[in-house]
């Protein structure tokens, strides 16, 4: 991992609530790179949030909102957020349910223009 | 009336195989139940596929609905099994007459007075979409279905209530003739499935809600009751946080009608 990608990815890291943050292929959903809390299992995270922007993409696809360039998926326990990539990846943060989105995105598109 | 329901829901349950399901099915629908009705109509004919009946009752079930494309399709099936259905001719001639095609309209109707010459109500609408036919300039209007979402910003159109297997219970995402809401409704409950998924395996509790941002603008996805979606889409002009608050109130409304329809 560059140190770059390694700075960008711990820009988001350091946020308040964020359990870790990943770039991910968004056609295989394997790791590219990862910041994250002993407790999150990364390989679990970036195959699941891969099929999460799949499917959806398909659905914003259908409605005419078009290729997504953010995804926001609020649980009782949590949340994922998956900011696609210019190059074929996602960047994807899991966090608390409390995690100030708006932050995150922005640190999420300073890691994709990393990625780019 | 509702005791009715009762008989006929227990002859049913003693006798899953009977056809009681489409005298309940009828009960139902003509109690304004019809999301029950559907239930009921699709459980029986998956027991019945090919009674042409069910096909025409279920038809006119989605039409009620505003699911017009999805009653076409029944009614279609219908006369597949039987091409002297007279009901799903009638159907299928009132749904070409309101999509403007008067020779499809014409033809269905005029199959359905060979079947039953006698017929009044099918003599009056041969003679309404004639004279349409005979004006130069006839439209046959559009009429907008019942919602669901009725009275709320966008009720027929960019609300779409979905059940968990991806099929319409209400609202719609087209414009009547480009409505592609049930490759919507079969994308999104793809896409609940998946979250469903990763949030269980990520221990993340149960989904609430999914925002997705576009270039075309912004969907919101929300969860009226565990087995039903609701989404809703709208262009740019309408920022993320404003889709949100009109899809909590679409969500409480939804969820209100869903309970009444369990009833």
């Amino acid at each position: 991992m560059s140190e770059y990608l390694r700075n960008a990815l711990d820009g988001v890291t350091r946020i308040r609530g964020v359990r870790g943050a990943l770039v991910v292929h968004a056609d295989d959903g394997m790791v590219v790179a990862d910041s994250l809390m002993e407790s999150v299992r990364g390989n679990a995270v970036a195959a699941l949030a891969a099929g999460i922007a799949l499917r959806f993409g398909n659905a914003a696809l259908s409605t005419g909102v078009g290729s997504p360039h953010f995804l926001h998926l609020q649980a009782t326990g949590g949340t994922l957020i998956i900011v696609p990539g210019p190059t074929g990846v996602l960047v994807v943060v899991i966090g608390d349910k409390e995690l100030n989105v708006g932050l995150a995105r922005l640190e999420m598109l300073r890691v994709a223009e990393v990625v780019r | 009336m509702a005791t009715d329901i009762r008989l006929l829901t227990n002859q049913l349950a003693q006798n899953p195989d009977s056809l009681v399901f489409l005298e309940l099915a009828e009960a139902l629908r003509q109690r304004g139940q019809l999301h029950g009705a559907a239930k009921v109509l699709v459980s029986g004919l998956t027991r019945h596929p090919d009674l042409a009946d069910a096909h025409d009752l279920y038809a006119r079930v989605l039409v009620d609905m505003g699911h017009l494309r999805h009653g076409y399709e029944e009614w279609m099936a219908a006369i597949e099994s039987d091409k002297r259905h007279i009901g799903a001719r009638k159907g299928l001639g009132f749904l070409c007459y309101r999509w403007g095609d008067l020779d499809g309209a014409l033809e269905h109707l005029e199959l359905a007075l060979a079947v039953d010459p006698m017929d009044e109500s099918v003599v009056q609408a041969l003679r309404m979409v004639r004279e349409a036919a005979d004006r130069p300039t006839a439209t046959a209007v559009e009429e907008v279905p019942p919602s669901v979402f009725d009275g709320l910003e966008g009720a027929q159109r960019g609300l779409l209530l979905v059940d968990n297997r991806g099929r319409i219970l209400g609202g719609g995402m087209g414009d009547g003739t480009d409505d592609n809401s049930e490759d919507i409704a079969a994308h999104v409950s793809a896409g609940a499935a998946e979250a469903e998924r990763a949030t269980r395996m990520l221990e993340l509790g149960a989904w609430e809600c999914m925002a997705i941002e576009g270039p075309g603008g912004n969907l919101h996805l929300s969860r009226p009751t565990p087995e039903s979606l609701l989404v809703a889409a709208r262009d740019r002009s309408v920022p993320a946080g404003r889709l949100a608050m009109l899809a909590a109130k679409a969500t409480n409304v939804a969820r209100a009608w869903l309970e009444e329809q369990s009833l």
